[in-house]
C-alpha cells in the first residue's frame, strides 16, 4: 500500500456556507412575511391567545367601526369582526393546506411516474394533464364542487384537483432532468432496483423545485379557497371563514367599509407573506445547485 | 515593455473575510514577447488576467500598478477601459463555445471590432474580417462570414475569437486558457498561429495556462505560480531545465508530456477477458448532417482486453472511443457485431445476467461531481454497491467501506461529507472507492483525470496503478491524452473517426508509429522541445 498512502488527498476542499441568523435577518421583507406566517399560525391553533371577544356573541354595537375595543369594528349583528377573522383562520389555513396537499401529492406522482417510466406511460399521463390545463382552474374547481358538494373541505380538494397539473408538469421535467444525470447511470452499477434508485437518487433531487412551487401555490389556494366561499360555495353561516367574512360585508360595503375590507387585506397579506418565503425558498434552493 | 506589472495585490472579499488571490506579481512584457503563467486552480493566474483586462469582480480589491501604453490600468474607469479594449488590449477566452453570440454570424462579430475601432466602411470591414480569419488558418474564411457559430467547431470557433482579437490590430493579446476545452492536435495548431502572429507582428503574448508542457513549447518566458506569487520566472530552458523551486520540481514530475513516468510491467495475460468483433454503432441523426440520415459513432472496430492488462484506448473528441466503452459495458448494444465478456454475448443477456455483468465490470466517469449524487455522504455513496449487490455480512459493510475509503487514500474525517463539500481530487477517489466496491475484474475509465489539475492527476493515475497491481483489475482506459496513456497503458488502441486505425504495445505506438494519424497525435503532444531536458534532470 505504499504507493497509495504517499498519494493520500492534500488538495483544498471547499466547506459549504451554511446559512445564519445574520443573513437572514438581512432581508427585513422576509422577517416580516414569516412573522405574518407565524401570526396566521398562532390564529389557527390558540385563536384564544390573540382575542377576548367570542366569535359568534353579539356585543350590542352593530356595524360599529375600528377602535380601541373592536380592532376590526363590528358586523350587522354586532360580533367582533377580529374574532371573526382569528376564529375563521384554522378554516381557511385547513383548506389550503389540504388543497396544497392534495395538488402536491397526487399531482408529484402523475409527474413522477410519466418522467420515470416514460414511453407510453407518459404520453397517456401527460395528456390527461393537458386536458386539466386545457380547462381554467377555477371552473375545474366548480365542476367537483357540483360533485362532492358544498363545504370547506370540499372546495379545498377541489381547488387542489385543480392544481394538480402544474405539480405534475414540474415533477416530470425535474424527474427528466435528474434522470439524465450521470450519477443515476451510475446506479446501474450499483445493482440496486429501479424503485431504490426512484426514491435514494431521482426523488430527493427532483423534489426541490416542486416544493419551492408548494409554497407558490399556498398564496393561490388561499385565493381560490376564499374565492370560492366568498361565492358561497363554503361554510354555512354563522361560523366565521375569510372568504365568507369579505362576502358577507359586500352588502355593506358603503356604510360599513371595513366588513369587506379588512378580511380582504388580512387575505392579500397572507398571500404575500407565502410568495414572499417561495421567492427567497426559490433563491436558496437555485444556491445549492 | 509593453506591459509591465507592478507588485500588483489583489484581494476577493468574502463577507468580513478577504482572501488574498494574487500577492505581489512584478512582471513585464516586450513587443514580440510571449509570456506564460503557469499555475494549478487557485493559484491566481486568472486573477491577473482578468485584472490587466480590467474585467476584475467588484468584490476585488487591488493594489499596484499595471501599467500599458502610458496607463496604469488600476486607476482607470470603465469608459476609459473600454477605449484601451480593442486597439490596445485583445481578449481570448477560455471557452470557445459560449464565447460567441449565437444569434450573430460569424462575419459580424468578426468585423464589429474593426468598424468600431477604424474608420472602415462596412465592406472594408468585411474584407479585413477574410483576411484575419485566413491569417488565423481558418478554411474558406469567405463562406464561413455566412456562417453561424453553432455551424463550427471547436477549433474553428477559437480562430474566430483569435481573429476577432487581432481585428483592431492589438499591441497586447491576453489568451486565457485558450486550447484547454480543444483536441491536441487542433491545441497544436492554435498555438502555433499564435506564436506566429507574436513573432511576425510583434505582438506581445501573454498566455495563462495550467499545462507547463504547452507553456514550454511555445513561451519566451515561463512564470510559475503558486498561492498567488510568482515561484520561478526564466526562459523554458531555465524553468524546466534547472527548476529552483520545489513546487515547480513537484509540478515537472506530474505533467505526463514531460515527464516519462516509470511504467509497471504487464502481468502476462492469460486469455482475453472482452472481446470486442467487428462492432459498429450507428446513431440515427435527426436530420441532414450526413448522407444517408445515420451517424457511425463506432466502425468495425476489433479488438481484445487480456486479463490484467490495461488497454488504453485514445483519440479525439468524437472519435467513438466513449461509445464504444458503452457498448463493452452493456449500456449501449451494437447495430453490427458482437461484444462478449467472459465468453458471453453482453447484448443478449437478459436483466439478471446484466446485473452480475455490472457486478464484475465497472465505471469510472470523467467528471466527478455528475457521477456522485450531490445528496449523499461518501459513505452512503460507497456503500451502495455491497448494499445492491449483497456483498458480504450486513454489519460487516461500514467496516468495508472504511476500508475502501482507505483504499483510495481518503481519510475518514471525509466519511460523512458531501461531494460539495470535496476537492476534485477526493470526488474521483470517492467514485474509484465506490467503483471497486463490488469487487470487479474490469475498470473502464473514461477521461478519468481530464478535469483534474496536473498534480492531482499524476495521484490518481499512481491510485489506478496501485489498485490495479494490489486488486488485479483489467483496466480500460479512455483518454484524449497521449501522455496520460503512455504512463499507464501496456496496450493502446488508436481511434479516428469511429475506426481503431492502431493497436500495439505502448512502445511500439509511441517510438515506431505505423498510422499517419497516430503520427500527426504523437507529434501534436506538448512539451516535446524540453521533454528531453527534462528527463535529464530527473534521472540526474
Amino acid at each position: 500500500m505504499s504507493v497509495i498512502d504517499s498519494v493520500r488527498a492534500v488538495e483544498f476542499a471547499p466547506r459549504l456556507k451554511r446559512p445564519s441568523v445574520r443573513r437572514v435577518l438581512r432581508r427585513p421583507g422576509l422577517v416580516l412575511a414569516w412573522i405574518v406566517v407565524a401570526f396566521v399560525g398562532v390564529a389557527a391553533a390558540f385563536p384564544g391567545l390573540l382575542t377576548s371577544h367570542d366569535p359568534l356573541g353579539k356585543t350590542g354595537a352593530r356595524l360599529a367601526p375600528p377602535s380601541g375595543e373592536h380592532l376590526f369594528g363590528t358586523d350587522n349583528l354586532g360580533r367582533d369582526l377580529f374574532a371573526r377573522v382569528v376564529y375563521g383562520t384554522a378554516e381557511s389555513v385547513q383548506a389550503v393546506l389540504i388543497a396544497v396537499v392534495v395538488g402536491l401529492v397526487v399531482g408529484s406522482l402523475i409527474g413522477l411516474v410519466a418522467g420515470f417510466v416514460g414511453r407510453w406511460v407518459d404520453d397517456v399521463l401527460m395528456r390527461i394533464i393537458d386536458v386539466l390545463l386545457a380547462v381554467p382552474t377555477l371552473l375545474i374547481s366548480l365542476a367537483f364542487i357540483a360533485a362532492l358538494g358544498f363545504g370547506t373541505v370540499n372546495i379545498a380538494i377541489a381547488v387542489g384537483i385543480g392544481n394538480i397539473a402544474s405539480f405534475a408538469r414540474v415533477m416530470r421535467s425535474e424527474v427528466l432532468r435528474i434522470k439524465g444525470t450521470a450519477f443515476v447511470e451510475a446506479t446501474t452499477f450499483a445493482g440496486i432496483g429501479r424503485l431504490r434508485v426512484l426514491s435514494r437518487h431521482v426523488l430527493p433531487n427532483a423534489a426541490g423545485p416542486v416544493l419551492v412551487l408548494a409554497t407558490l401555490e399556498l398564496g393561490l389556494a388561499l385565493l381560490s379557497v376564499s374565492a370560492l366561499s366568498f361565492l358561497g360555495f363554503g361554510t354555512p353561516p354563522p361560523a366565521p371563514e375569510w372568504g365568507s367574512l369579505v362576502a358577507a360585508g359586500r352588502d355593506y360595503l358603503l356604510a360599513a367599509w371595513w366588513m369587506a375590507t379588512l378580511p380582504g387585506l388580512v387575505i392579500a397579506a397572507t398571500v404575500l407573506a407565502a410568495n414572499r418565503i417561495a421567492r427567497s425558498a426559490n433563491r436558496d434552493h437555485a444556491v445549492n445547485f | 515593455m509593453v506591459l509591465t506589472i507592478d507588485d500588483l495585490r489583489v484581494d476577493y472579499r468574502a463577507g468580513r473575510d478577504a482572501v488574498r488571490a494574487v500577492d505581489g506579481v512584478s512582471l513585464s512584457i516586450a513587443p514580440g514577447e510571449i509570456l506564460a503563467l503557469v499555475g494549478e486552480s487557485g493559484s491566481g493566474k486568472s486573477t491577473i488576467a482578468h485584472a490587466v483586462m480590467g474585467s476584475l469582480p467588484r468584490t476585488a480589491s487591488v493594489t499596484g500598478a499595471i501599467t500599458f501604453a502610458g496607463h496604469d490600468l488600476t486607476t482607470l474607469s470603465e469608459r476609459q477601459f473600454a477605449k484601451l479594449r480593442g486597439p490596445g488590449l485583445g481578449f481570448i477566452p477560455q471557452d470557445p463555445m459560449v464565447s460567441l453570440n449565437p444569434l450573430h454570424r460569424v462575419g459580424r462579430q468578426v468585423a464589429e471590432p474593426i468598424r468600431l475601432h477604424t474608420p472602415a466602411s462596412r465592406a472594408q470591414a468585411e474584407e479585413r474580417a477574410v483576411e484575419l480569419l485566413e491569417r488565423v488558418g481558418l478554411p474558406h474564411p469567405r463562406e464561413r462570414l455566412r456562417q453561424f457559430p453553432h455551424e463550427l467547431s471547436g477549433g474553428m470557433r477559437q480562430r474566430v475569437l483569435i481573429a476577432g482579437a487581432l481585428a483592431a490590430e492589438p499591441t497586447l493579446l491576453v489568451a486565457d486558457e485558450p486550447t484547454t476545452a480543444l483536441d491536441v492536435t487542433v491545441q497544436k495548431k492554435i498555438l502555433d498561429d499564435l506564436a506566429n502572429l507574436a513573432r511576425d507582428r510583434g505582438i506581445a503574448v501573454l498566455i495563462i495556462t495550467h499545462d507547463l508542457a504547452v507553456a514550454g513549447d511555445r513561451a519566451d518566458h515561463l512564470a510559475v505560480l503558486s498561492q498567488g506569487r510568482v515561484v520561478e520566472y526564466g526562459t523554458p530552458a531555465e524553468v524546466l531545465g534547472r527548476p529552483a523551486h520545489t513546487y515547480t520540481r513537484t509540478l515537472l514530475a506530474a505533467a505526463p508530456g514531460l515527464t516519462v513516468r516509470p511504467r509497471p510491467q504487464a502481468e502476462p495475460a492469460a486469455g482475453d477477458l472482452v472481446r470486442v468483433e467487428g462492432v459498429t454503432r450507428r446513431f440515427r441523426l435527426p436530420d441532414r448532417v450526413a448522407d444517408d440520415g445515420w451517424f457511425t459513432a463506432v466502425d468495425g472496430v476489433t479488438l481484445s482486453i487480456r486479463r490484467g492488462e490495461t488497454l488504453g484506448l485514445v483519440g479525439e473528441s468524437g472519435s467513438g472511443k466513449s461509445t464504444l466503452a458503452r457498448l463493452v459495458l452493456g449500456l449501449d448494444s451494437p447495430s453490427v457485431g458482437r461484444v462478449a465478456f467472459d465468453g458471453e454475448n453482453v447484448a443478449t443477456m437478459g436483466r439478471t445476467r446484466k446485473r452480475a455483468l455490472h457486478a464484475r465490470a465497472q465505471l469510472v466517469y470523467q467528471n466527478p461531481y455528475a457521477s456522485l449524487n450531490p445528496r449523499l455522504t461518501v459513505r452512503q455513496i460507497v456503500r451502495e454497491p455491497l448494499d445492491g449487490f449483497g456483498i458480504g455480512a450486513r454489519d460487516g459493510r461500514p467496516a468495508r467501506v472504511r476500508e475502501l475509503l482507505d483504499q483510495v487514500g481518503l481519510s475518514a474525517s471525509v466519511d460523512g461529507r458531501r461531494p460539495a463539500e470535496l476537492s476534485g481530487g477526493q470526488r474521483q477517489r470517492v467514485a474509484i472507492a465506490r467503483a471497486i466496491a463490488a469487487g470487479p475484474d474490469l475498470l473502464v475509465c473514461d477521461e478519468p483525470v481530464s478535469a483534474l489539475d496536473v498534480s492531482i492527476q499524476a495521484q490518481i493515475l499512481d491510485l489506478l496503478t496501485g489498485l490495479r497491481r494490489d486488486l488485479g483489475l483489467t483496466l480500460l482506459f479512455i483518454s484524449h491524452d497521449l501522455a496520460v496513456v503512455r504512463s499507464i497503458a501496456d496496450r493502446v488502441g488508436v481511434m479516428a473517426a469511429g475506426r481503431l486505425v492502431e493497436l500495439d504495445d505502448v512502445e511500439t505506438v509511441f517510438t515506431r508509429p505505423r498510422h499517419d494519424y497516430t503520427r500527426l497525435l504523437l507529434d501534436a503532444i506538448p512539451g516535446q522541445r524540453f521533454g528531453d531536458l527534462v528527463n535529464q534532470a530527473g534521472t540526474r
